[in-house]
């Protein structure tokens, strides 16, 4: 049987984030979390070559975090994954990019033979975009980044479309491969009834650092190279000139607008 | 180790054949950094042709430029350019490595920073380097783009960071800058590639990719339909623009995901941003908050998007974009018509 991993993360769901009215800064109580919504795109690409396959492999969410992260795995599940694996532990805690990248392609290595993994973009929480490529050089495989389109050929070589700048680029790599896919690589299905009520009864396994056998002091805040200073909110306000149609005409509101585009000198002559 | 580390290292970027002004954008960035410690500026250059055309990264602000010339270097794999930069990385130790958040800088500086292992912070809009330590402050949106953090790598080097493109402007070129150009050798065996390029498809559509537009013409769901959204290409027409959206307008269908601006889509800083029934969520603002100049239309005086507004106008775009349109017309055909040789 042939395995497919998808990485996924457990993020706030961004956007019902509330803004404080008076500071204009986020609100963090009771935030809902959700499994970061660029994640749904790789999870929905494996469900898809899963069914290609005629049950011939086996797709495996893969996460880190806390406890309440193994929802992100469950949810993959009920969308069509066969099962997942949670690294959950103190020990993690902390973890800056290249720590997490650590942990995963340990943990991706304890799983044996792996014919594919597959994570998103980036995760809307952090949005580094960095764990993924990571992951894949610590495995020493090849990386695929911003892949809009994956085909495996006969003879098990990877065609993948590359979304970037101008166009699409065509590439061909031999598997095991990592790529992270881009949103317009489809449409994520809804989860199933089924779905749902085989992620509700999965049982999900916990690795600490020992099932994954890592080194520890690679681990969690230790093992990161970066360090947050500070975290600060930066003052939104701009002085902004308003004017409404309630008070003046939309002709004066307009012309109002085109006058402060001359002004400000931000628009370029053309005719 | 760190004690060794010195100078400051962009890396440039060319694309089909020419130097992409990513790499002049980045100089203007390395050169800051360098004149607050009082070292070096290195641009370290991969392609298919980079020395022959090393001395506009002079002009631009390098004290020294580190090219490697190869036609196998001339597309990106990333094999070859990974394994040549970690040779050179090795043996010249700069303090701070820096490049652009082109889909190149945000596939090999991962890479890299996994490879050497270092620490590495994406999409920074604010750098500065601390005298005493020598260390890098690295500050970027976090959560939304709603709290900045600074971020700092203690003891690994070299410091690695992303920047946006187009979040500064190219130092003026001045021609009568000196510095030195050191063509480095590449080894046929660095060169090999498992992964190989079948082809490229060019874009039409992303002719004018609006992450590198300087006017940006962004509607949202206020527009009602794809009829009332499809304005935003005429006025994007009028002012040389691209057509940016928000979220809501994307999934509705009224245009393309290329278009998308915010958390979920792309980041933009244009010289203008003009937001049109857009509110101004959190996951969108993040996607455009470093535009030089905000205007906003919005039937909501209280919509986000007003508090960071350079000017807004509260009224019903069926009001408001019409008369605009027809301001825009009559502007264009003004100039037209007195201009002899249009």
């Amino acid at each position: 049987m042939r395995r497919i991993l998808v990485l996924v993360k457990h993020v706030p769901a961004t956007e019902r984030v509330k803004m404080d009215p008076e500071t204009g800064t986020m609100v963090r109580k009771g935030l809902e979390m959700v499994i970061n919504p660029l994640d749904l795109h790789a999870v929905e690409e494996a469900v898809r070559l899963k069914e290609r396959s005629e049950g011939d492999l086996q797709s495996t969410a893969m996460t880190m975090g806390p406890a309440a992260a193994a929802e992100a795995i469950r949810e993959a599940i009920a969308m069509g994954c066969d099962d997942g694996i949670h690294l959950c532990g103190r020990a993690f805690a902390g973890s800056d990019t290249w720590a997490t990248a650590y942990a995963l392609s340990q943990a991706v290595r304890r799983l044996g033979v792996i014919d594919l993994v597959l994570c998103g973009e980036r995760a809307t929480d952090g949005e580094t975009g960095q764990v993924g490529p990571m992951v894949g050089t610590m495995l020493d495989i090849p990386v695929l980044t911003y892949v809009s389109g994956i085909e495996e050929t006969e003879d098990g070589t990877l065609v993948v479309r590359r979304a970037i700048e101008g166009g699409h680029e065509v590439v061909a790599s031999p598997l095991p491969a990592l790529a992270c896919v881009v949103k317009e690589m489809n449409e994520p299905r809804l989860p199933t009834l089924g779905g749902k009520i085989a992620a509700r009864e999965a049982e999900i396994p916990t690795w600490g650092p020992k099932e994954i056998e890592a080194d520890e002091g690679l681990l969690g805040l230790d093992g990161s190279p970066t360090r947050v200073v500070k975290v600060f909110y930066p003052t939104m306000a701009r002085a902004g000139e308003i004017v409404s149609t309630e008070e003046i005409s939309v002709e004066a509101c307009v012309d109002r607008l085109l006058a402060f585009l001359a002004r400000s000198s931000v628009v370029e002559e053309r005719g | 180790m760190t004690g060794m580390a010195r100078g400051i290292w962009v890396l440039g970027e060319e694309r089909n054949g020419r130097i992409h002004t990513v790499s002049f954008e980045l100089l203007a960035w390395g050169r800051g950094l360098a004149d607050a410690v009082g070292e070096t500026l290195t641009c370290v250059i991969l392609g298919a042709a980079v020395t022959e055309q090393a001395s506009s990264l002079i002009a631009h602000g390098a004290d020294r430029v580190v090219a490697v010339s190869h036609p196998g270097l001339g597309v990106f794999l990333p094999d070859p350019h990974v394994r040549v930069l970690t040779r050179l990385v090795k043996e010249y130790e700069p303090e701070v490595l820096l490049a652009s958040a082109t889909t190149m800088g945000r596939t090999l500086m991962p890479i890299l920073a996994a490879r050497l292992h270092t620490g590495l912070t994406a999409d920074c809009t604010g750098l500065e380097m601390e005298p005493a330590e020598r260390l890098l402050l690295q500050s970027r949106p976090a959560i939304g783009g709603n709290v900045m953090a600074t971020i700092k790598t203690p003891s690994h080097r070299p410091q690695m960071a992303t920047v946006r493109p187009r979040s500064r402007n190219p130092l003026p070129r001045d021609a009568a800058r000196r510095g030195e150009i050191i063509e480095e050798r590449v080894d046929e065996e660095e060169l090999a590639s498992c992964v190989k390029r079948l082809g490229f498809e060019p874009d039409p559509t992303s002719e004018a990719p609006i992450e590198d537009a300087d006017v940006v013409i962004a509607g949202g769901k206020g527009f009602k339909n794809a009829k009332g959204f499809a304005q935003t290409f005429e006025i994007a027409t009028h002012l040389g623009g691209a057509v940016g959206a928000s979220r809501p307008a994307v999934d509705q269908g009224w245009v393309g995901y290329a278009h998308q601006v915010g958390l979920s889509g792309k980041s933009v800083t244009p010289k203008l941003y003009m937001a049109l029934g857009i509110s101004g969520s959190a996951n969108h603002v993040a996607g455009m908050s470093s535009a030089e100049t905000v205007v906003a239309v919005n039937k909501d005086p209280e919509a986000g998007i007003f508090r960071i507004a350079d000017f807004g106008i509260v009224g019903s775009l069926e009001d408001v974009v019409p008369v605009l349109l027809e301001r825009l017309d009559r502007a264009t055909h003004a100039r037209s018509e007195g201009t002899p040789y249009a």
